[in-house]
């Protein structure tokens, strides 16, 4: 009788990355929720017409490379872009932005380069760069908080929604608004006590900015989630986060006019949780080693913080994670860990010596 | 409660351990026919020292060693050499190998034997030769002989000897029953081994906390002894040398050092029961414990086999069902390797046969692309990062690989057990390693190759240089005899037949020597070539008394020099007309 060959090992656990990716799609929730509750049903309709986009997208393609196209959406990373992508958008964005923002995402970031597990780039933050150069005004027009509307006004229900989105009906007035890094950008000559009580959008909130606070804690929540099933380890949150808080504790400067914010406002506005556990957390693009992860997000860290504070954009993720992403191979090289029974860790780049 | 390190990385894949533990070891029937290899060890096959035909007895060494690095065979039954011939083998490849078959009588009469008791009074030189010729290698996996283990020299004392009771692999309980059921003999073994290396300081029997039954059978024989039973958290792969070294001592082993660089030599626990068996019974290793196990064989237990038992006389007996299950492995789910079919034999490292049924072991899936999600890096335990080696090991870039340690990596398989993709990394790695050694190998050829040919080159141009600082003297002469009023003379007509006729002149000229001068020269010349064809015939009679091969190369050289030495004579005679 002749047996099956097969090589080493034979047991797997029951890991697969499909798993892996649907974790990561139920960890937003917490985040798509709060950003439903806080800021109308927008978020959900870009979520749901970037994920259509990206799953008709990556099938085209990989049908166009001539392979099995339920093997590969299979494995949900094409979801994952979409909502990633579709979270960071602003809601109640025209349908035809988030359109443009997949199809780049899917079909050049990620598939031009080789599909899942090749792109160089974080494909959701490329789709993203291009549509805040390509559409500035639809990228930076958000909807104002639950707690900021004006008396009577509520959020567009879910048919409103649609047709803004759809349709290219306005927004009723008020409904849209700045956002708290906005704010900061452009509150020059005041001190940060006073931008506090002068803005709705801090004295309405408890500690960071209405509404976006409980989008960055929604976030949060989910990061821990993944963190404590070992989608990731810590290393990259770790890194962005802190070094995020140290640059804003260095340049906090007491709350004076020139002050770029405070810690907490800094990790708790815009797209820093979100980014810390979701964005820069893609393993693809990101260094590989522990330490490389570390370095990788308290680069990110960095290139937020100063672009927050002396660049041209309120908020600087996708920005910071795409420079990042570019830097990821070179962190790489130096950060091999030390190996049992070496004294010392070894560059990657050492030739043998002859 | 002695103190114990954590390595890093492992995993924890379901243990599967207690199917074949529900009943003691067993015993099979003789099979009708024993195959024994001759290679079931590292280092050089035994060679067959019996006949096709011959009756040998239970115990009798039917195959020596050859060489320090060997171990001879044993006899496991008695009856008659039917074969020595290569038949297909318990490997990875399905390779066929030297075998020697025995058709057993049945009768199980052993060869007359004798051990020991008084081991504490023996030289240790005297109990390692008992070691060596029983046939004893290493029975946890790799086979290494022990004789040589225990042998680590002078240089190298031994201050902690440690005992492989680990068994991390996921179903094997060939040791964890071994223990339960000969824990005394198992101790009287170690003390053997103490008594080898000259009794180290620390002996360490380190065991996984899944076995608590085990841990209680060896602790009455352990106490007063100064044997310490070491028990740790359950962690594939924390039974490999170089991870039990870790998490008993805290030491690492350096890459590419052996224990007994670092004063520690580490022994399987099986091994130590079969050392105990030969010193103090005088038995040879001819049997060992294997678990037989799996969903796809009735009744999962240990048996005590018969060394060259067919696998498929193992699997009859179990009642193996072959549809339930694709494939048999020999050894456990992470480092075993599938058999090509059951003919093979159990050797002296077989500690399981494993038959799974679909359920448990299902087909693999196909490979997704590597997302690089790190999940292998937590795993592994020698901090490597195997998702980068995956990279480099699909581009064979061969620099990148070795600076990444890829042959640190121990080929446990935590990476391809936790990877969310299925890819097979292990055998990703395995080919990597042997693409570098051959590549290793060919640069050494081709170095050599090339110092070739670069002396080659560096003669040719040497004897090039000679024959042009020749031509230059000839020019110079025929110059300085163009000069010469005779050549000046006829330079008048200017023509180019009397400019060669006048340089063949200068030339015979300055060729034409005087005979004293010639003979003087020709003198030189037999005395030199005498002395080539004395040098000659020496080394001709070297070569005959050595029988080397290049005897024909000699003669034909003493040929030659003879034929000179006899031109030159004859021309010194002409001469002297």
């Amino acid at each position: 009788m002749a047996f099956k060959q097969v090589t080493s090992p034979h047991a797997h656990s029951a890991q697969n990355t499909a798993k892996v990716m649907q974790l990561v799609l139920l960890a937003t929730l917490p985040g798509l929720i709060a950003l439903t509750w806080q800021f109308g049903w927008g978020s959900f309709i870009n979520l749901l017409l970037a994920s259509v986009t990206a799953v008709c997208c990556e099938a085209a393609i990989v049908k166009m490379r001539g392979r099995s196209v339920s093997f590969y959406l299979g494995d949900y990373s094409a979801v994952v872009t979409a909502v990633l992508l579709g979270l960071a958008l602003p809601p109640l964005a025209p349908w035809w932005v988030v359109v443009v923002g997949t199809v780049f995402s899917i079909v050049v970031a990620k598939q031009l380069y080789g599909g899942l597990g090749y792109n160089p780039f974080n494909p959701a933050m490329v789709g993203y760069v291009v549509l805040l150069i390509s559409f500035p005004i639809q990228m930076t027009t958000w909807v104002a908080p639950l707690a900021l509307l004006p008396a009577g006004a509520v959020h567009p229900g879910l048919i409103e929604s649609l047709q803004i989105v759809f349709a290219g009906y306005s927004p009723a007035d008020g409904i849209t608004g700045a956002t708290p890094l906005d704010v900061f950008k452009h509150s020059s000559g005041l001190l940060v006590d006073q931008v506090y009580d002068r803005e709705p959008l801090f004295n309405q909130a408890m500690f960071a900015g209405a509404g976006w606070e409980w989008v960055n804690l929604g976030f949060l929540l989910g990061g821990m989630i993944l963190l404590s099933q070992r989608i990731f380890t810590w290393h990259g949150p770790a890194g962005m986060l802190g070094a995020l808080a140290l640059m804003s504790i260095i340049f906090w400067d007491s709350g004076s006019s020139s002050s770029p914010g405070s810690p907490l406002m800094h990790l708790f506005s815009g797209a820093s949780m979100m980014g810390a556990f979701f964005i820069l957390t893609d393993p693809v693009s990101s260094a590989v080693s522990n330490r490389g992860r570390l370095i990788f997000g308290a680069l990110i860290g960095v290139l937020v913080y100063v672009i927050r504070a002396w660049g041209n954009y309120p908020d600087a993720m996708a920005f910071a994670v795409l420079l990042a992403n570019f830097a990821a191979p070179f962190i790489d090289n130096y950060t091999l860990p030390r190996t049992y029974g070496h004294t010392d860790r070894r560059r990657a780049t050492e030739k043998q010596e002859d | 409660m002695t103190k114990t390190w954590v390595t890093p990385g492992g995993v924890h894949p379901p243990e599967n351990k207690h199917q074949s533990l529900t009943q003691p070891i067993g015993h099979l029937p003789i099979p009708a026919k024993l195959v024994i290899p001759l290679s079931q060890h590292i280092g050089a096959p035994a060679s067959p020292c019996v006949e096709i035909g011959q009756q040998v007895l239970k115990g009798q060494v039917i195959a020596e060693a050859t060489g320090v690095v060997s171990i001879p065979m044993h006899a496991p039954s008695s009856g008659t050499i039917s074969a020595i011939e290569h038949r297909p083998i318990a490997h990875p490849s399905g390779m066929l190998a030297p075998c020697i078959e025995i058709t057993t009588d049945g009768a199980d009469t052993w060869i007359e034997h004798q051990g020991i008791s008084d081991y504490e009074h023996i030289a240790p030189r005297k109990l390692i030769e008992m070691v060596g010729n029983a046939g004893i290698s290493g029975m946890g996996g790799a086979g290494f002989p022990a004789a040589v283990k225990l042998n680590p020299g002078r240089q190298r004392p031994i201050h902690t000897l440690i005992i492989n009771a680990t068994e991390c692999e996921p179903y094997i309980t060939a040791d964890d029953s071994a223990i339960r059921e000969r824990a005394g003999e198992i101790i009287e073994g170690i003390k053997i081994l103490s008594a080898i290396l000259d009794h180290p300081h620390n002996i360490l029997i380190g065991i996984e906390d899944n076995k608590p039954e085990a841990i209680a059978a060896l602790a009455p024989h352990v106490e007063g002894t100064g044997i310490s039973v070491v028990d740790f958290p359950t962690k594939y792969p924390s039974g490999g040398e170089k991870q039990l070294i870790y998490i008993l001592t805290g030491k690492e082993l350096p890459s590419g050092k052996l224990p007994a660089d670092l004063g520690m030599v580490c022994i399987n626990i099986g091994t130590t029961y079969a050392i105990k068996r030969a010193v103090i019974n005088g038995e040879p290793l001819i049997s060992r414990v294997t678990t037989v196990t799996g969903d796809a064989v009735a009744t999962p237990r240990n048996y005590d086999t018969l060394i060259g038992t067919p696998v498929s006389h193992l699997l009859e007996h179990n009642q193996f069902n072959e549809q339930a299950g694709g494939r048999v492995v020999m050894g456990g789910p992470m480092m075993g390797f599938t058999l090509p079919s059951a003919d093979v034999p159990i050797v002296k490292t077989t500690n399981c046969i494993l038959a799974p049924s679909y359920a448990e072991i299902p087909d693999d899936e196909p490979a997704q692309p590597c997302i690089r999600c790190g999940m292998c890096a937590e795993a592994c335990p020698a901090s490597l990062l195997p998702q980068q080696l995956f990279w480099y090991a699909q581009a064979q870039d061969h620099d990148r690989l070795e600076a990444h340690n890829l042959f640190d990596c121990i080929e446990c398989g935590a990476c391809s057990y936790v990877c969310p993709s299925n890819i097979p990394l292990v055998q990703y790695y395995r080919a990597a390693k042997g693409e570098i050694r051959h590549a290793r190998d060919e640069k050494v050829k081709s170095d050599h190759a090339r110092e070739r040919f670069e002396f080659h080159q560096a003669r040719i141009e040497e004897a090039e240089r000679e024959k042009e600082a020749k031509r230059a003297a000839r020019r110079e002469a025929a110059q300085q005899a163009k000069a010469s009023p005779m050549a000046a003379n006829d330079s008048t007509a200017g023509s180019s037949a009397a400019d060669i006729i006048a340089a063949a002149q200068a030339r015979a000229a300055a060729k034409q020597v005087s005979p004293q001068e010639q003979r003087a020269k020709l003198e030189r010349t037999i005395a030199a070539t005498e002395q080539r064809l004395q040098v000659a015939e020496e080394k001709l009679a070297e070569a005959v008394a050595s029988q080397s091969d290049k005897q024909a190369v000699f003669s034909a050289a003493v040929e030659n020099t003879k034929q000179k030495l006899e031109q030159s004579k004859s021309k010194l005679a002409e001469l002297a007309e």
